[in-house]
Parts: structure tokens; C-alpha cells; sequence
């Protein structure tokens, strides 16, 4: 070995100090430049990111009373609160998710364990993934021609429904993506034990992916409880206090959406104090989100 | 280690002992004429083996020779993946286990599995071992408690455990848990049991374990293990299989093998030579 080394000169000439020197000075200001670069790229996103939340926190807690949780919502000039729009959001938000979770999560099983590579599952994928991403008045649209026109008017079940639309997707992405994560190890194990098909997803994959399949659900509650879009076309909106499914039914971003744009003081502050409920919820819900993923010691 | 079958253990190649019975028992698998294709690949090509009943058969050879693949035929694994296919004859208690028609979970429940990596369900304890029972017999909740005792006991599991039932399996270590499918796996009371490389992630004292296990599960069941483990299969194996490029080279009783092989491959590939 010492031999060859010796005999065989290493090819590119002698080593210059200088050359390296320079060389590492160059590489020293390109590291500056990159990283002023990404820090004042980040101040940027900071700045609005805290110029909205602190906007939404000075009004919105400025306007924040007890009334807001315990009243209705009143001609302006008269006060009011909320109430009736927290609660068809609530109840909206809750039977849409519960509408579209059992399908997305049954349309992302069939796509990870029965269609994997068939003709079928991958077009439903792909279907499945334009709809993730498809602008949501789309989907009001289109619950609005199906199930509003058809049935004589405006109904908050329309805007259940409509949520569940855009809860499928998420919830069939989420699936499948953590059904896919499952080591085959783990299947063959099951079947191994002479177990059928169904009992080693429902028994051994269902538990194992749980956490990822709980936060993908989590997180499409997050994102429709902040939809406007599609409920203005479904359950239209309600300035008083109504829980009949099939009478249009209030929800806070449709409310926030007519009251922001008024020229009624009360109403924008009421408004705003919508932002921060809608907000916190989200912000408790993605939280949960990461505490039930976090991986269990 | 079995102190009854030690007598036959001789000094060998390699300086490898030998310690298992040299005579083998009557056949409880038999295959015949197995050929086996991965789509249009041919992994396997005419074997022909004979698994004794309640010994152990090791199958070594180099990665990729298809020993594996045979083994993941006995109990039909391979059905799971659409373009593999087996043909040829592996007569089990009378019956061809190939024929399309067989009721895989019946035969799967009576051919046990242990695979190279643990799979510890994610459930406790009590429930890994409760779930492949409950497939196949319904128990009562203290005919069930002896099953589970029983089957950590046989495995060598009971006392490390036993405080601990209701906890996840995920929480023990990679030998016990590997320890856990092994009771699993014998807890539906299988006859035969197929174990693939099940000490290759395990630590060395778990690898012992597991061996000691191995020697005293065979007084009930007829066991076939897939190793890369030359030392392993001298010490844990009645007959040994030298397989090789999808084909079955040789097979023997393992102290034949390991101290006077026929094949000049078989040889080489036991003292190290290749593979």
C-alpha cells in the first residue's frame, strides 16, 4: 500500500495556502448573504403573522363580553351576541365530521389494502386529491345544486353536507398515508396467525396508525370550522336562534363575513370577536392534534 | 440444550458441533416438485424435502437462494401478493396444501409463522397472544388466562411478564418481544412451526434464548428455520437443507452436513467460502 502511494503523485500540483484562503473567505460571505436573506424572509412572514394575531387579540378580546356567549344576534345598535352562530357551527362542524369521517376513512382503507396499484384505486385517488385542493365555493356550488335547489331551499343539513364534502378528502389522504406507513411485517404477522383480511386492518393496523388517522381528523375539523365559501350557498345563515336541520342555519364565518362587511360599529367588533372564537378553536384543536400524535413512551 | 440428543454430537468442519439426533422421524411435511415464480421469475425449481416430524429442519443458504420463499409456501404467505405462484405438491396431514381451494386460515392456524423482525401487535401483552386465539377457539376469560400463561411459559416469556399482562408490547425489548410472537404463535396450537431468520435482529443473549427455545419447542412441534447462521443451524437443526440459486443442493442430517457433505457447494458455502 505505502508503495503505491509513494510511487503515484496525487493529480492537481502543489497545495497554495493563499488559493485556500480565499477560497474559504468566498464561501464565508456567500454564508452571510444566504443567511441575511432567509432571516429577513422569515421577519417578513413574522410581521404579518403577528400584525393579524395582534389585530385579532386587541379587537377581538376588547369586544369579548358575556353577552356574546349568551345572546343572540340583534339588529344593530342593540347589543347581541353570538350565540346562535357559535351553536350552528358547532353542530354543523360535529355532523360533518361525523358524515365524512367514516367515508374518508373507508375510502382510504380500500385505497392502502384492496385497490393498491388497480386501475380503479388509482383514478379514486386522484380524484380523491383534486377534490383535497378544490376551491371550496366549489363545493358549496355544488351541494347548493344538489341539495339545496332540489329541496326547496336553504338547510343547515345542505351545510353539513357540503363540510363533509371537504372533510372526505383529508381524511382519505390521512388514511391511506398512514395505513401505508404500517410495516408489511406487521400484516403478514396477523395473517400469519391465520387472521382474515378484515380483522388484521380493523385489529392490528386501525390501532397501530390510530394516532396518525385521530390528528388527520383533527385537522380536517380545523379546517372546516373556518369555512365561509361553502356555507353560504348551503345553510345560507340565521340571525336568530334556530336548530331545525332543515331551516337555514347561522355559523360564525358566514356571520363574520356579513357582519365584518357592515357599517354598524357593533356588528364589526362582533365580528371580530367571531375571528378570535374561530381562531382559539382551531388553535385548541391543533394542539390536541400534536399532543395525540406525539409518539407514547 | 435437549440432553438426549447430544450423544450423536460429533466434532466438524469448521469446528462446529453437531449436537442433534442422527437419525430423522417419520415425514409430517412433504414437498415435492415445488416450483415457485415471482411473476415471471423462477425462485424456486423442483424441490424436493421432507420435514420430520417434531424435529428441526434449517434451511441455509446464500441471500436470495430461495429458502425463504419456501418456507413463506408452507403456509401460504405468498397468496397475499398477486403474481407470486407456487406449483408442484406439499402434502400436509394428507391433504395438498397448494390446491387452490384450501381454507388459508384454517391451514395458517396449524402452520405457524415467527418472522425475522418482531411484530408485537400494538396491543398488550395478554391481547397479542389473546388475538390469534380468539381467531380459532372461543375460550372462556380463565380458559384463556391459562392459554396465555401457558403459551409465555413454554416461550420462556412468563416470569419476565407476568406482572405486566395489561401493558403494550411495544414497551419490551427486542428479544422478549420476539419471545411474545413465538408464544403467539404456538398459543393457537399450531403442529408445525416456520421460523424466518427470527435471531437475526437480536442480541446475543436473546439469540441464545431464542436457540434454547427452539430445542425445547420441537418435543411438540415440527419446526423449519431459515438462517444465515451457520453455528445456528449446527446447534439448533436435525436436518439441513443447503439451498442455492433456487435450487436445493443437498439435505442431511445435520451432523452428515456439517461433517461430511456430498456437494463440493455444500462444503464451501459451510466453511465459509462464499455466500
Amino acid at each position: 500500500m505505502s508503495a503505491t502511494l509513494a510511487t503515484t503523485a496525487i493529480p492537481g500540483g502543489a497545495r497554495d495556502p493563499s488559493v485556500a484562503q480565499s477560497l474559504s473567505r468566498r464561501r464565508h460571505r456567500a454564508n452571510v448573504i444566504v443567511k441575511t436573506l432567509c432571516v429577513l424572509a422569515t421577519a417578513v412572514g413574522l410581521i404579518f403573522l403577528v400584525a393579524i394575531l395582534g389585530t385579532l387579540l386587541w379587537l377581538g378580546f376588547s369586544g369579548l363580553r358575556l353577552g356574546v356567549f349568551t345572546e343572540m344576534t340583534k339588529p344593530p345598535g342593540s347589543g347581541g351576541g353570538l350565540l346562535n352562530a357559535i351553536a350552528g357551527s358547532l353542530i354543523q362542524t360535529i355532523i360533518g365530521t361525523a358524515i365524512g369521517t367514516p367515508i374518508g376513512l373507508m375510502v382510504g382503507t380500500y385505497l392502502s389494502e384492496y385497490a393498491k396499484g388497480t386501475y380503479l384505486g388509482n383514478a379514486v385517488r386522484f380524484v380523491s386529491d383534486v377534490l383535497l385542493s378544490a376551491p371550496s365555493i366549489l363545493i358549496g356550488l355544488f351541494v347548493y345544486e344538489v341539495f339545496v335547489e332540489p329541496f326547496g331551499g336553504f338547510s343547515g343539513i345542505a351545510g353539513c353536507v357540503a363540510l363533509a364534502v371537504i372533510v372526505i378528502p383529508i381524511v382519505v389522504r390521512t388514511t391511506e398515508d398512514m395505513l401505508n406507513l404500517i410495516p408489511t411485517a406487521l400484516r403478514e404477522a396477523a395473517v400469519a396467525l391465520g387472521a382474515p383480511k378484515w380483522k388484521s386492518i380493523v385489529f392490528v393496523c386501525y390501532p397501530a396508525a390510530l394516532s396518525g388517522i385521530a390528528t388527520g381528523v383533527l385537522l380536517a375539523i380545523a379546517r372546516v370550522a373556518g369555512e365561509t365559501a361553502p356555507l353560504l350557498f348551503t345553510s345560507l345563515g340565521n340571525l336568530n336562534w334556530s336548530l331545525d336541520m332543515s331551516a337555514p342555519m347561522s355559523s360564525l364565518p358566514v356571520t363574520i363575513y356579513q357582519y365584518a362587511g357592515s357599517p354598524f360599529e357593533d356588528w364589526v367588533q362582533l365580528a371580530w370577536v367571531g375571528a378570535l372564537l374561530i381562531t382559539f378553536g382551531v388553535l385548541a384543536l391543533n394542539i390536541m392534534a400534536r399532543v395525540v400524535l406525539r409518539p407514547r413512551g | 440444550m435437549s440432553t438426549t440428543n447430544e450423544t450423536a454430537g460429533k466434532t466438524s468442519m469448521g469446528g462446529m458441533q453437531a449436537t442433534s439426533s442422527a437419525t430423522l422421524n417419520e415425514t409430517r411435511i412433504a414437498i415435492s416438485n415445488v416450483d415457485f415464480f415471482y411473476g415471471q421469475n423462477k425462485a424456486l425449481k423442483g424441490i424436493n424435502l421432507n420435514l420430520p416430524a417434531k424435529q428441526v429442519t434449517g434451511m441455509i443458504g446464500p441471500s436470495g437462494c430461495g429458502k425463504s420463499t419456501l418456507l413463506r409456501v408452507l403456509n401460504r404467505m405468498y397468496d397475499l401478493y398477486p403474481g407470486q405462484r407456487a406449483e408442484g405438491q406439499v402434502m400436509f396431514d394428507g391433504e395438498n396444501i397448494l390446491k387452490p381451494d384450501l381454507d388459508l386460515n384454517q391451514l395458517r392456524s396449524r402452520i405457524g409463522m415467527v418472522f425475522q423482525k418482531p411484530t408485537p401487535f400494538p396491543m398488550s401483552i395478554y391481547d397479542n397472544i389473546a388475538f390469534g386465539v380468539k381467531l380459532h377457539e372461543k375460550l372462556s376469560k380463565s380458559d384463556m388466562d391459562e392459554r396465555v400463561e401457558w403459551s409465555l411459559t413454554r416461550s420462556a416469556l412468563w416470569g419476565e411478564v407476568k406482572d405486566r399482562l395489561g401493558s403494550s408490547a411495544a414497551g419490551l425489548s427486542g428479544g422478549q418481544q420476539q419471545r411474545l410472537c413465538i408464544a403467539r404463535t404456538i398459543a393457537t396450537r399450531p403442529d408445525v412451526i416456520l421460523l424466518d431468520e427470527p435471531t437475526s435482529a437480536l442480541d446475543p443473549i436473546s439469540t441464545l434464548k431464542v436457540e434454547e427455545l427452539i430445542d425445547e419447542l420441537k418435543h411438540d412441534f415440527t419446526i423449519a428455520i431459515v438462517t444465515h447462521n451457520m453455528q445456528q443451524a449446527a446447534r439448533c437443526a436435525d436436518q439441513v437443507a443447503f439451498f442455492y440459486i433456487g435450487e436445493l443442493v443437498e439435505v442431511g442430517t445435520a451432523s452428515q452436513m456439517f461433517t461430511s457433505p456430498r456437494e463440493k457447494r455444500t462444503q464451501e458455502y459451510i466453511t465459509g467460502r462464499f455466500g
